[in-house]
């Protein structure tokens, strides 16, 4: 029985490994997370022990980012635009994975606390439960800004400035775009909508917006609006399930690009033209979907713009020379038609 | 004969899935027409098989991991990993239209699948970590390791052959429903023609006794995790190839409950044992009828979980055979209070 508990032990180091190289594996290209940021407070301290703002003037710039994960293109692009321009502005970019969880975002901001880096960027996983560590920010006069998503807290003056995109005015540009086609139109136009997850910001605030600038006109009619989880695989199995139970769709509205590629699929399958039968708006202007757009399947695509990386380093040279700056920063963002779509395939970076 | 039709195993099962069905119908009326579009069957029916395809096979393997005592968590992770390797090699193809890079790219998944099947059946029976903890372990990790294979991205390839596995049909029905069919068929002669089913029941039932009348327990062990790894593998597949993408974070997200939840419906206890694979099969249907049933009728997306958890719990209570007896006891209580009497009196 001996060897054979040896090769236990290896067995579950071996797990061990995997585990590990698993979690560096979510890290996608980024070079250090939250916890090995706590090491390397040693080397990187004495470079600041100014400590505060003032000596930021003629030091580089520390700036610790908390980025939520690498879940999809849109992230990905996002962390790439932030790293760039980091890099391209001078400054040193501390930056972490958090995987998705509040925790490892959490640890990650108390590590750039004890690091005193200059100001502390991220990205909420969530919107609540952040007071606590914001707080601990504040008293050591480190600076923060929210990027992309926002936190619920009552307390404004725990962060400097949130950058990130509107995302019920997204909703109210894809509105007003169907709201301008059909303003003519003597029957009723049936809409259906693919929402992303139930109960996440950017499903309610598409929505909302959305519903928003279609109000105006009676013609205009949700029939029927389902989950589609943000994920391809739902949006084309909800879609299938909406061209059986209506046999009249003349919109699809999706919450981002993946739902309305998947829906574009059901469509094809059903025997109809993606984009000539179905008109087809969606959000986020990632690759696949602008190629899309580019071959005339869907029509209409408003922009989330994830290359925010300018804007904050912006931001954070304000902070750091103690300007004012406004409480909200929307990301410059656009819209795009099949015809600009085409034009601007080739230039785009994500 | 009637009592014995209620007592066989298959027959709640079905009348929840004709439920079900009936529901659709009385609903929307075409709910079972089928019309032939492009020389494909195009139906409601047929997008309950062909999306239910990859839930069934899971399920297929997650029954006989079960029917040993076991437990495999690990599969929704096994779905997107298989996915996610067959979507990169195809990606790095350089002739897209050759039939050997999507055979390759099939191969490596199958075997990669064949291999983490292995490991989670090498984790049961050499380390003797319990099966729900050392199938967590790639449930956590191998999320990890396919966001790793794609690198975090969706990968999105455009190869007609690849996309045949998930969306294709043969004789006017899905292709994936052939694979199930073929799948299912191994195993149910597997464990109902050779003596291999008869050895499930019994490590399941009592895996030292087996072993001390001559079982080799642990490669029976050994190898369900594999099949059950095998059907996870090709089932990541179909999953993929049907929307021609990877994302190794939301592929068969969830898949472990679903498979696991399949099972149940279809009879076969979690204390392993007995087995019955065409009740799993029932399950994984009534669970994909439901989503579709959801999706037909408007369910607010705010409460579709708490309708589905009052399906399933609804099922559950029916198949209880404690809750069935309660119930007559209480129907008859109320109904005749003398008969009671009598009863107790002689």
């Amino acid at each position: 029985m001996r060897p054979k508990k040896k090769w236990g032990l290896a067995l579950s180091l071996a797990v061990m490994m995997s585990v590990v190289t698993a979690c560096g594996g979510g890290n996608g290209g980024n070079t250090n997370n939250g916890n090995t940021g706590g090491n390397e407070a040693a080397t990187t301290a004495p470079a600041n022990n100014g400590g505060g703002n003032a000596a930021a003037g003629d030091k580089k710039i520390t700036l610790g980012f908390a980025q939520v994960g690498a879940e999809s293109g849109w992230r990905t692009a996002n962390t790439k635009s932030i790293q760039d321009s980091a890099k391209e502005a001078g400054y040193e970019l501390k930056f972490s994975d958090a995987q998705q969880k509040q925790e490892n975002q959490i640890k990650a901001i108390r590590s750039y606390i004890q690091q005193k880096v200059d100001v502390i960027a991220f990205s909420p996983v969530v919107e609540s439960g952040w007071d606590t560590v914001l707080k601990e920010a504040k008293d050591a006069g480190i600076p923060v800004i929210l990027t992309d998503r926002a936190v619920d807290s009552a307390d404004k003056t725990l962060y400097k400035t949130f950058i990130g995109s509107d995302f019920v005015e997204e909703g109210r540009k894809a509105g007003q775009w169907l709201a301008d086609k059909y303003k003519d139109s003597s029957e009723d136009v049936n809409i259906v909508e693919l929402q992303g997850t139930t109960g996440s910001a950017p499903a309610n605030d598409r929505k909302a917006g959305f519903e928003e600038k279609i109000a105006a006109n009676p013609k205009l009619k949700v029939i029927a609006s389902q989950t589609g989880d943000f994920t391809r695989a739902k949006g084309k199995e909800v879609m299938q399930a909406f061209l059986k139970a209506h046999k009249d769709i003349d919109v699809l509205y999706a919450h981002n690009d993946d739902m309305a590629l998947g829906a574009i699929q059901a469509i094809e399958a059903a025997g109809l033209k993606p984009g000539e039968d179905i008109v087809i708006i969606s959000v986020d202007a990632v690759k696949d979907g602008m190629q899309a757009a580019a071959d005339g399947k869907i029509n209409f695509i408003v922009e989330c713009n994830p290359l925010l990386g300018p804007q904050l380093m912006e931001a954070v040279q304000a902070v750091v020379d103690g300007k004012e700056i406004e409480a909200r920063i929307v990301t410059e963002e656009t819209t795009f038609t099949s015809e600009q779509a085409k034009e601007a395939l080739p230039s785009r970076q994500y | 004969m009637g009592g014995k039709l209620v007592r066989h195993h298959l027959f709640w099962p079905l009348c929840v899935l004709g439920a079900l069905l009936l529901f659709n119908l009385l609903y929307s009326p075409d709910f079972f027409s089928l019309v032939l579009r492009d020389g494909n069957l195009y139906g409601s029916l047929i997008d309950i098989l062909n999306f239910g395809a990859p839930l069934i096979l899971v399920s297929i393997g997650m029954t006989l991991v079960i029917a040993t005592g076991g437990i495999d968590l690990s599969v929704g992770s096994i779905v997107a990993i298989s996915g996610a390797i067959a979507c990169l090699s195809i990606s790095k193809g350089t002739d897209q239209s050759s039939i050997m890079l999507v055979l390759t790219a099939v191969g490596a998944s199958v075997l990669l699948s064949l291999v983490l099947g292995l490991w989670n059946g090498a984790l049961v029976t050499v380390t003797r970590i319990q099966p729900i903890i050392a199938t967590l372990i790639l449930m956590v990790a191998g999320r990890g390791i396919a966001q790793l294979i794609t690198s975090g991205q969706i990968i999105t390839v455009s190869n007609p052959n690849y996309e045949y596995i998930g969306a294709g049909s043969l004789a006017a029905l899905p292709f994936s429903i052939f694979i199930v069919a073929g799948m299912l068929v191994l195993a149910s002669l597997l464990t109902r023609r050779t003596a291999l089913g008869l050895f499930i029941e019994s490590v399941g039932s009592n895996a030292n006794a087996s072993r001390l009348a001559g079982l080799r327990s642990r490669t029976v062990i050994l190898a369900v995790y594999v099949f059950c790894g095998l059907c996870a593998g090709i089932a990541g597949l179909i999953l993929s190839a049907n929307v021609s993408s990877a994302d190794g974070n939301n592929a068969g997200l969830w898949y472990e409950l679903d498979a696991i939840l399949a099972v149940v419906i279809g009879g076969t206890s979690l204390n392993g044992g007995r087995f019955y694979l065409i009740g799993t099969v029932v399950g994984a249907l009534i669970i994909q009828t439901l989503t579709t049933t959801i999706y037909m009728i408007g369910v607010p997306p705010e409460i579709t979980l708490v309708v589905k958890a009052f399906v399933v719990l609804a099922v559950c209570l029916i198949q209880s055979e404690a809750f069935r007896k309660t119930l007559k006891l209480r129907w008859k209580k109320r109904h005749y209070p003398a008969e009671q009497e009598v009863t107790r009196h002689a």
